[in-house]
């Protein structure tokens, strides 16, 4: 059994996200001693939040350099968290900073090291893991015997932790060469009322190319779309995503729905969000877009064409209407309801 | 104005329109009939392509390599639409361009190309890349070529790389919540994992193509051929993704709408 080794880092409010609370679950779940490997700029806080969490030892690095994303920083951090630990089996949340650090900590712990992975259990004394290829086209489970192995886990792979807080003693480990060249300057996010993007939304609304297309009267109703669009993210706070096309069109220059960019594009070559339910609207549900629909368990789909891809096995449900009157009427009741209560 | 070597990392993935089928052989799993398959470019290393150009044309005397890890005969298919797109210098290996394969041996033939670049200057070295491939998706090959590189500063999730007078470089990075880190680095050199960026795929130019396929075909002629590993796979399957979809055609806008705020309610 490999020692374990639960490599964590605060956020920016020096709180420990859902999913590192996830991967603690999962360290739990396989059984055995595990060490927890604190990084942000004061720990303390968030260590005492999972004091029940049965860690055998908690190490901490600390400081104002290592309390901003950075690969310089972060990797010497985690690489100096991994060696004080001695772990053969390391596991982190899949976060920006762990995603941009981590594979180059691999590197200089001469280990291997698995991303994306959706999920982890131990066969016959060994972990193993489960992950995708080819944009989630293709599902594998692998497992290694050359250690260190760090594995990074996506969100929803484990319930969150969930304990008692206390009072912790953190063992403080030295970092060697944390030198960098780069500075952090901030964080450019859309204002509040702007933000189409959110990760922890139960709805992903996928907004397809056909609500850019000629309407029945024979012309395009760019700006009604846009005002039905935000309108039901007001509502429902869901979160936005797109079609490849209708994001590519934004690219090229055409007035179409100004507030979606490449972040909001789901598929092959967009995001692979999580969420529990998605909808999609005027979007036809071809095979490179819906692999980005993996990780959504319960989906719908309003579309004019009733064979359209979403209606061969892909969608629960598709709807055969008009996404602008139905999704004028979704806006109304539930701008009533939110009147009422 | 500073001058940059840009080395721009990327290989081929089949076509995404294609269907796959894994098949699992001697020396692991594979794509059933990989090499019939149409490929094209890594989407990501596409806009890291398109950016390292732009990037190279607004600061002359800069020069952009192209090194490409991928079987040389679909590379040679894939660089005749490749190579009309943007002037680079192809540095080609001859290797699988599987998503099944081993990334850290992969990182380990492109930094090992990378380093054998005649007259490289690594005080001017931009290694660009896609933050992860459409094969692997992994998002670790930059950062091990990064490191066997020896280079520190490293972005991933890139969108947008403004240039200062004095060689500063200022990085926009994807970060959760569809935000963006801004930083600020002292130039070269550094690595950029990058996400879509800002730039449209550039429009075929044959003048470029005729003037790229010069140095592309030789380079495809020398390319070594080299190996990888495979980790241990237990099992590699497509998935079972059928729905019995309910399609339903005869409902009023009204009580679709109305089935659908009742489905958003739902727990």
């Amino acid at each position: 059994m490999d020692r374990i080794l639960v490599l964590l880092h605060t956020d920016a409010d020096g709180v420990l996200s859902k999913t590192a609370l996830e991967v603690l679950s999962a360290a739990n779940a396989l059984g055995g001693e595990f060490v927890v490997g604190l990084c942000g700029r004061d720990v303390q806080a968030a260590a005492d939040s999972i004091a029940g969490c049965g860690a055998s030892r908690l190490l901490a690095v600390s400081g104002d350099t290592f309390g901003e994303s950075r690969y310089a920083t972060d990797a010497a951090a985690a690489e100096a968290l991994c060696r004080a630990a001695g772990a053969g089996l390391i596991l982190a949340p899949a976060s920006v900073r762990w995603a941009r650090a981590l594979p180059g900590v691999a590197h200089r712990l001469a280990g291997v090291i698995d991303t994306h992975v959706t999920s982890i259990s131990m066969e016959d004394g060994a972990p193993r893991v489960g992950r995708w290829y080819y944009r989630q086209r293709i599902e594998a489970a692998l497992t290694r015997t050359k250690r260190p192995w760090i594995v990074v886990l996506e969100s929803g792979c484990a319930p969150a932790w969930q304990g008692e807080a206390g009072r912790v003693v953190l063992e403080s480990v030295e970092v060697a060469n944390a030198a960098t060249r780069t500075r952090v300057l901030g964080v450019h996010s859309p204002k509040a009322n702007e933000q189409t993007i959110r990760p922890d939304a139960a709805l992903l609304f996928v907004a397809g190319a056909g609500w850019t297309k000629k309407q029945a009267d024979g012309q395009p109703h760019v700006d009604v779309a846009g005002e039905l669009i935000l309108g039901f993210l007001r509502n429902s706070a869901a979160s936005l995503g797109s079609s490849k096309s209708l994001v590519d069109l934004s690219g090229e220059g055409q007035a179409v729905l100004p507030f979606l960019t490449h972040m909001n594009q789901v598929g092959q070559t967009g995001s692979t969000p999580r969420h529990p339910k998605g909808l999609a609207t005027c979007c036809h549900g071809e095979e490179p877009h819906v692999v980005g629909w993996r990780f959504i368990n319960d989906r719908r789909a309003v579309n004019l064409d009733a064979n359209c891809g979403w209606a061969r096995g892909k969608a629960d449900v598709v709807y055969v209407a008009d996404a602008f009157a139905v999704m004028a009427r979704v806006n109304e009741i539930l701008k009533t309801r939110s009147a009422a209560t | 104005m500073p001058q940059f070597q840009i080395v721009v990392c990327g290989s081929i993935v089949p076509d995404p329109l294609q269907t796959l089928e894994p098949v699992t052989g001697p020396a692991g799993p594979s794509l059933k009939n990989e090499l019939m398959l149409p490929a094209v470019l890594d989407p990501w290393a596409g806009h890291a392509l398109y950016e390292a150009a732009n990037l190279a044309r607004n600061h002359p005397g800069s020069k952009v390599y192209l090194v490409s890890a991928a079987p040389k005969a679909k590379l040679q298919q894939v660089m005749m639409t490749v190579g009309q797109k943007a002037p680079f210098e192809l540095v080609a290996i001859d290797a699988s361009a599987s998503g099944f394969t081993e990334a850290a041996d992969v990182a380990a033939l492109l930094a090992g190309a990378i380093a054998a670049i005649p007259g490289l200057d690594r005080s001017r070295l931009l290694v660009f890349g896609g933050w992860e491939s459409a094969s692997r998706g992994a998002g670790v090959t930059m950062q091990m070529v990064g490191e066997r590189l020896g280079i520190a500063e490293q972005f991933l999730a890139v969108d947008q790389l403004t240039v200062g007078e004095d060689g500063t470089l200022e990085v926009l990075e994807r970060i959760e919540g569809g935000s963006h880190q801004i930083s600020s680095c002292q130039g070269a050199p550094a690595v950029f994992g990058w996400a879509t960026g800002n730039l449209p795929e550039p429009r075929n130019n044959p003048q470029v193509g005729m003037q790229n396929m010069r140095a592309i075909m030789p380079a495809l002629q020398k390319a070594k051929p080299a190996s990888t590993g495979v980790p241990s796979f237990v099992s590699v399957s497509l998935p079972k993704q059928q729905r019995e979809t309910r399609v339903v055609k005869d409902l009023t806008p009204d009580e679709v709408a109305r089935e659908i705020v009742a489905w958003i309610g739902e727990n």
